[in-house]
């Protein structure tokens, strides 16, 4: 079992959950996930660790609370405990110093972008963060990170909060000023937001990592089914990724798969 | 009771017929297919051992089951007995009982099979496993419980190898830990066969006795991420490795990433280790299709056809490359799996997986084969029909050629030597390139089975114990 230090509401449905761990916190590095089960019976949720304390022996998740067994995980309070955390698993983000880099971030994506980012601004790159949400309530972690951001960008779809519209023309404009323009994009948001970003990057030719949430179930490599194609190839995102090359990854089939089990929900299909 | 048979009494039983579930209710339901024999059944067929002197059998077993001991105290009712001398020789009798090939096995070397039926040896394992597991109070060990060592081992992986070798260690007095990565139990004994060849209580009853013998079992531990193999090296006297299979071997064919495909560890995993489409209380979903096709001719193809059939299908396909007689299958799977209306399609490779303009698989595009010359395996090389292509309409495709090498463990561990395919170089003791590091299960042998997993384990487990005595 798994203590629950803390257990605190961000923006609708998003928690951030801070769980005593302290063999993934002393091991993980940015870019990892876990695997949560709140208890028996329930789906193995993949999860990106937001942060760790190696000291404390703890690590931070990010939850939205969006099918039954996420909904489980964020409803154990504080002093509750989960029955499975499982991890680092995946790929660490390949650290480089690129110098100026941008990150960007749509909705509870942003919680996968805020530990690449950290760990891209401390070994020295600068780093502009672009961060969108549906509407104010959505943007998340705007402060933290702009602890360690030379900018943070803002748009909503409703113009509640920043500017109006999508992280992709805050973007465009930073690639059009020479002055500004990124060597590196990190993107990590809803599948159309990825393509988008990198459509945009592609012609100008901007190395372009997206973080991919793909239905997955052991996080091992065992079951296959997180498979995703990389230019022209099936990767497993729980161990080939999860960051890949955004200008290579087949994002129709990505948001295919992901409708899987949600098409068919209630018909015959579904067991 | 005495046992006083002569030869020609014994030679004149005929083999024991295991009873089974009705092929038409089982292909609906996921309870147990054999039904087990009654104690006069088990004593009846024991008695038709002939107690050769040559032991055959016990050569013909990866573990080395005393079977014709074990046989002889069946054969004169005493239960106990034989429950003490097969549990002494192995970690998990039940589960072998259930799923070893004895035909390929210990059965194969009876001196009863040269003229007639062999000792049905797999049903009186299991029967006997699962008299103890009923009768724990009449069980009397003649193993007292060795010294402690002072010596402590990590075993990785709770599959077949891991479970044997640390029961086995126990036994001679080291204090085991093993590390498993999922959160339950059994590697692929849970995740990867399902409930009606090798029901969950099974696994659960012999993992307790297990850690009733002083096993501790630690889930949630991937090693090689969690903890690396040398920080577990430093924090241990030895290390054995059976970390099992790995990613699934893909199709290669256009149309593998479709929706409704599925690779066989998935589609098992989903129901044998999550519940999905079994337990109405579980949350991971599974497709149930209507036509599913799986492609592949072993066993866990075999798992596959016969869970897609329990889960609804109407049409439960087997394709396979070669002809039936190639299928490395174990003969009662396939056997079952005729009666329960899996309908095998033989000679014939999978070419593409073609969708419904929704992202769905529709159609599994095939190419008829035909049987040409002996290849290395020497089984006859398939050959295409040239011309001969006809799709099959499905709505569930599951691929089961096959694993890959698990890269977890060795990723993180460069230390360890490897073969060419990614597997841990190992000698037959289990011995790696690193001192005081073992390693068996399909970790070494890529794709195999429980027995030579536990054989590996057992074997493990006695090199380790001889490493442990001489470094003191």
């Amino acid at each position: 079992m798994f203590e629950v230090i803390r257990n605190e509401t961000l923006a609708p449905s998003l928690h951030r959950m801070v769980i005593r761990a302290p063999r993934i916190a002393a091991a993980r590095k940015a870019g990892q996930f876990v695997i949560v089960r709140a208890a028996t019976d329930e789906e193995r949720i993949p999860l990106t660790i937001g942060d760790a304390d190696p000291q404390a022996g703890t690590i931070t998740l990010f939850i939205q609370a969006i099918g039954a067994s996420t909904h489980r995980i964020v409803a154990v309070p504080a002093g509750g405990a989960l029955r499975d955390v499982a991890g680092p698993l995946g790929m660490a983000t390949e650290m480089e110093r690129w110098g100026r880099v941008a990150c960007v971030g749509g909705g509870v994506g942003t919680a996968v972008l805020y530990p690449m980012a950290k760990a891209l601004a401390q070994i020295g790159n600068e780093v502009t963060t672009i961060i969108g949400g549906r509407s104010a309530p959505y943007i998340i972690l705007a402060d933290e990170l702009a602890v360690f951001s030379a900018t943070v960008k803002i748009t909503t779809e409703d113009g509640s909060c920043g500017r109006q519209g999508f992280v992709t023309a805050e973007l465009a404009e930073l690639i059009a000023d020479p002055d500004r323009r990124p060597e590196a994009v990190f993107a990590v948001g809803p599948v159309p937001m990825m393509r988008a970003v990198a459509e945009l990057t592609r012609p100008v030719g901007i190395k372009t990592i997206v973080s991919l949430n793909p239905i997955m179930i052991d996080g091992t490599g065992m079951c296959g089914g997180c498979r995703v194609e990389v230019g022209g190839e099936s990767k497993f995102a729980c161990v080939d990724g999860p960051e890949f090359d955004g200008h290579l990854v087949n994002f129709a089939t990505l948001a295919d798969r992901l409708t899987m089990y949600r098409d068919h929900a209630g018909s015959c299909r579904l067991g | 009771m005495t046992e006083n048979l002569s030869i020609k009494d014994r030679m004149a039983i005929e083999r024991v017929r295991m009873s089974a579930q009705e092929a038409d209710a089982r292909s609906r339901n996921f309870a147990e297919v054999n039904l087990g024999l009654t104690e006069a059944e088990a004593i009846r067929e024991a008695r038709r051992c002939l107690q050769c002197k040559t032991r055959k059998c016990v050569e013909g077993c990866p573990v080395n089951v005393s079977i014709p001991e074990f046989v002889t105290a069946l054969a004169t009712g005493d239960l106990a007995r034989a429950a003490a001398i097969l549990q002494k020789d192995n970690a998990l009798p039940a589960v072998c009982g259930r799923v070893c090939p004895q035909e390929v096995q210990c059965e194969a070397h009876c001196v009863r099979g040269v003229k007639g039926e062999p000792v049905a040896i797999g049903y009186l394992e299991r029967f006997v496993a699962d008299w103890a597991m009923a009768h724990p109070g009449r069980l009397t060990t003649d193993n007292p419980t060795p010294p402690a060592s002072g010596k402590r081992v990590a075993v990785v992986g709770c599959g077949p190898a891991g479970l044997t070798a640390a029961g086995e260690l126990t036994r001679l007095g080291h204090e085991v830990i093993v590390f498993e990565a999922l959160h339950d139990t059994g590697g692929v004994l849970r995740y990867g066969i399902p409930e009606f060849r090798l029901p969950k209580r099974i696994i659960d009853s012999e993992v307790a006795r297990l850690v009733h013998s002083g096993v501790v079992i630690e889930c949630n531990v991937i090693i090689g991420k969690t903890l690396t193999l040398q920080q577990v090296r430093e924090e241990f006297d030895a290390v054995y490795v059976a970390n099992g299979a790995g990613l699934p071997v893909m199709l290669g064919i256009p149309g593998e990433n479709l929706k409704g495909v599925y690779a066989a560890n998935e589609y098992l995993t989903r129901v044998n280790l999550m519940g999905a489409g079994l337990d109405p209380a579980a949350r991971t979903p599974i497709l149930r299709g209507r036509q599913v096709a799986v492609i592949g001719g072993g066993n866990t193809a075999m798992d596959c056809v016969r869970t897609a059939r329990r889960l609804g299908a109407e049409r439960a396909m087997l394709v396979y490359r070669r002809s039936g007689a190639e299928m490395p299958a174990r003969a009662e799977e396939i056997h079952h799996a005729r009666e329960e209306g899996v309908e095998f399609i033989m000679l014939t490779s999978p070419l593409a997986i073609v969708d419904d303009n929704q992202g769905w698989a529709r159609a599994l595009r095939c190419q008829r084969m035909e049987l040409g010359e002996p290849d290395a395996s020497g089984r006859r090389r398939p050959l295409p029909v040239p011309g001969d292509v006809f799709d099959l309409e499905v709505d569930v495709v599951v691929n089961a050629l096959g694993t890959r090498a698990n890269p977890l463990l060795t990723a993180t561990a460069p230390e360890l030597a490897l073969n060419r395919w990614g597997n841990i170089e190992a000698a037959p003791t289990g011995a790696t390139s690193q001192p005081g590091v073992y390693a068996g299960g399909d970790i070494v042998r890529g794709g195999a089975t429980v027995i030579l997993a536990m054989g590996d384990g057992k074997q493990g487990a006695a090199a380790i114990h001889t490493y442990l005595q001489q470094s003191v």
